[in-house]
């Protein structure tokens, strides 16, 4: 095979899920009673760029074939902190968006320290340390309320010239600072090792310790991000436990539309991006249809289902039978 | 496994013991130690904490969160996870109560109608898993959604009957033998039949096998497939079981029921001591999980710790007993 053959089968998955984005889109878009204008594409952006962050930090875990189930509370949790710190003068915004974003790289590393060195399983620990975060949050909002910097917020809601989204164009740029660094670097590469077979890259010398705990703590920190943008949009912080769970949930569905294996090693942010902003597209499409708003939370459950279940086509090419048991 | 993980000191220690003790699992007697710190730290507190009426209350009140981790359990041992639980318990009780909607007949059958919604939906996570190889973690949440959005599809739009039944809160709040309530003994007939069924059935000693090493109880001619298949059933039946009892309780059914029950019930089944990477673990513990537990919460709703506070001090407490006993094995 010729060398852009390798690289197409390696994006197939991005590929597939730019693909979905798009035709969603262009199903949302043409039957939106206001069309296809800058409006409808910001109001989009806006929703989609949240589920895209959380995803991006649900990736990342994935990569590793851990989950984690956390990334939704700590969303809650940085999103109450937003509402108290990132307001008042430039100088004192900044700092509490720097407090904020520490906050989450600090529970990522939490989660990586506890799954790492520990030695326990990623789900449990996931589970519990996000109840953890989510009483935080409670502590911190036991009723929603708060405020933050509108010039900021209405700045990176907004669009730039008119016309971009400044939330697309946020998302861009942590992916050139965040993403791209981490997946070309040696830690990154210790990731994938790690998710792709622990006990060959601990036999290799791959340094898959530090690897895993760089991909827990970014995770934490894109999280945090989402948490800072969901305070942008809404102006408040909330600590609601369901939709921190929904948003955990969809991540997950966000990451496996994109085309990231759950069993570790495979895929990338970008397709979780595409698969974040594809999931809310088609769960957005029954409002353009007019479908009573009641009928969402089951829709957008039949769509995981289908998602999940689409990977068993695999099991097909299987010609061994004992390799149903990994 | 055991005897090396736990050799060495344990070994010198416990030779001196009595038999029951040397061979019990230690996850077991840290796991009753700590509802004996529990009691007495708590009779500090409060003199009522020891008398028998506020103990009975308290093991009343464990037999929901027993019956949903009793199936938590079996699915734990497989090495799989349940994930659906709060919507199956929430199912099951606001199910239950529909039924009750349709007369004397629907009265009759609520209670298995409840149990049969819960063991649909756990047939849908067996299927996933068994025969689609789809991690359980996955397939659960999903099937999860789409519980919940059945039931916000069947409560929307109109008032749905939800209050059980008599016959619903006569099996959570009755009495049938004095002194001793119903929940309590009917947590008792479920969990002796696990413990017969794990330990006297083919079934039983399949989903050990299993949990320890799916390919080897494969080539040992189980049909493993169906064994994990008919553990995700039960626990979806007992999960939505625990939630028709709860709705009997609370004498009504109501949509976040269900969330209260995850996290505990998976803390329960992994502080009793079961491997959560499956293949090991009693139901002995389970039950000291489920008291643990429930005397935990008691605790902290009697020193009128807010919300926030015993979310937090949950998380942390189930972090810390899982790093003194339930760390895997280091890689080398």
């Amino acid at each position: 095979m010729k060398d852009w053959r390798y690289r197409l089968a390696e994006q197939r998955g991005t590929l597939l899920a730019f693909g979905i984005f798009i035709v969603m889109f262009a199903i949302y878009s043409g039957n939106h009673p206001a069309g296809f204008t800058a409006n409808v594409v910001q109001t989009a952006a806006n929703k989609g760029v949240l589920l895209a962050f959380v995803a991006m930090a649900q990736t990342l875990v994935v990569i590793t074939a851990g989950i984690d189930l956390s990334v939704g509370m700590i969303f809650t949790l940085t999103n109450c902190m937003a509402s108290w710190l990132v307001v008042g003068t430039g100088l004192e915004t900044a700092f509490g968006v720097l407090a904020v974003l520490g906050t989450g790289l600090i529970c990522g590393a939490v989660n990586g320290a506890i799954v790492i060195y520990g030695r326990l399983q990623p789900i449990v620990t996931t589970i519990a340390t996000g109840a953890v975060y989510f009483g935080l949050a409670l502590l911190l909002r036991p009723v929603p309320g708060g405020s933050v910097n509108e010039d900021l917020a209405d700045f990176l809601t907004g669009r730039f010239f008119g016309v971009v989204p400044a939330s697309l164009v946020a998302l861009l740029v942590i992916v050139l600072v965040v993403w791209v660094p981490f997946s070309r670097s040696e830690l990154g590469r210790a990731a994938y090792a790690a998710g792709s077979s622990e006990t060959a890259a601990y036999m290799s010398g791959v340094p898959i310790r530090r690897g895993k705990l760089l991909a827990y703590t970014l995770a934490g920190l894109l999280a945090a991000i989402g948490g800072l943008f969901l305070t942008f949009f809404t102006y408040t912080g909330e600590a609601a436990y369901a939709s921190g769970n929904a948003y955990t949930l969809f991540s997950i569905a966000a990451v496996v539309l994109g085309g990231v294996s759950l069993f570790g090693g495979k895929g990338s942010a970008i397709g979780a991006i595409f698969g974040a902003l594809a999931f809310r597209t088609i769960g957005d499409l029954l409002f353009v249809f007019d479908f009573d708003p009641l009928w969402q939370p089951l829709f957008q459950g039949v769509i995981l289902l289908i998602a999940v279940s689409l990977g068993a086509f695999a099991l097909f090419r299987v010609r061994n039978r004992l390799e149903w048991f990994l | 496994m055991s005897e090396t993980t736990h050799g060495g000191i344990m070994g010198g220690i416990a030779g001196r013991m009595p038999k029951f003790i040397r061979r019990a699992d230690p996850a077991v007697l840290t796991a009753f130690a700590c509802i004996v710190v529990l009691l007495l730290l708590g009779s500090l507190y409060s003199r009522n904490f020891l008398s028998p009426e506020y103990l009975l209350q308290q093991l009343k009140v464990a037999s929901f969160l027993g019956v949903i981790a009793t199936g938590m359990m079996l699915v734990i041992l497989l090495g799989q996870i349940d994930l659906s639980v709060p919507w199956a318990v929430a199912a099951g009780a606001m199910m239950a109560c529909a039924a009750a909607a349709y007369g004397s007949v629907g009265v009759a059958l609520a209670i298995p109608f409840g149990v049969l919604c819960g063991v649909a939906i756990g047939i849908v996570n067996g299927i996933g898993v068994a025969y689609l190889r789809i991690p359980s973690m996955i397939i659960t949440l999903a099937t999860n959604a789409v519980a919940q959005g059945l039931m916000v599809v069947y409560t929307g739009g109109f008032s749905p009957q939800d209050s059980a039944t008599a016959a619903m809160r006569y099996l959570a709040t009755g009495f049938t033998i004095p002194g001793v309530p119903n929940a309590v003994i009917i947590w008792a007939l479920i969990g002796a039949a696990m413990v017969f069924a794990l330990t006297r059935t083919s079934f039983g000693r399949a989903v050990y096998g299993i949990g320890n090493r799916e390919r080897a109880a494969y080539l040992s001619g189980i049909d493993t497939r169906r064994v994990v298949m008919i553990a995700f059933a039960v626990s979806g039946g007992l999960s939505a079981f625990g939630g028709v009892l709860l709705a009997g309780y609370a004498s009504k059914a109501a949509q976040s029921m269900g969330d209260a029950y995850l996290l505990p019930s998976i803390a329960a089944v992994v502080l009793g001591g079961t491997s959560i990477l499956g293949g090991r673990g009693s139901y002995l513990g389970t039950v000291a999980g489920v008291i643990l537990i429930t005397l935990l919460q008691s605790i902290l709703s009697v020193m009128q710790m807010p919300e926030a506070g015993r979310q937090i001090i949950y998380g942390v407490v189930i972090v810390a007993m899982l790093l003194l006993y339930g760390r895997a094995p280091a890689s080398r």
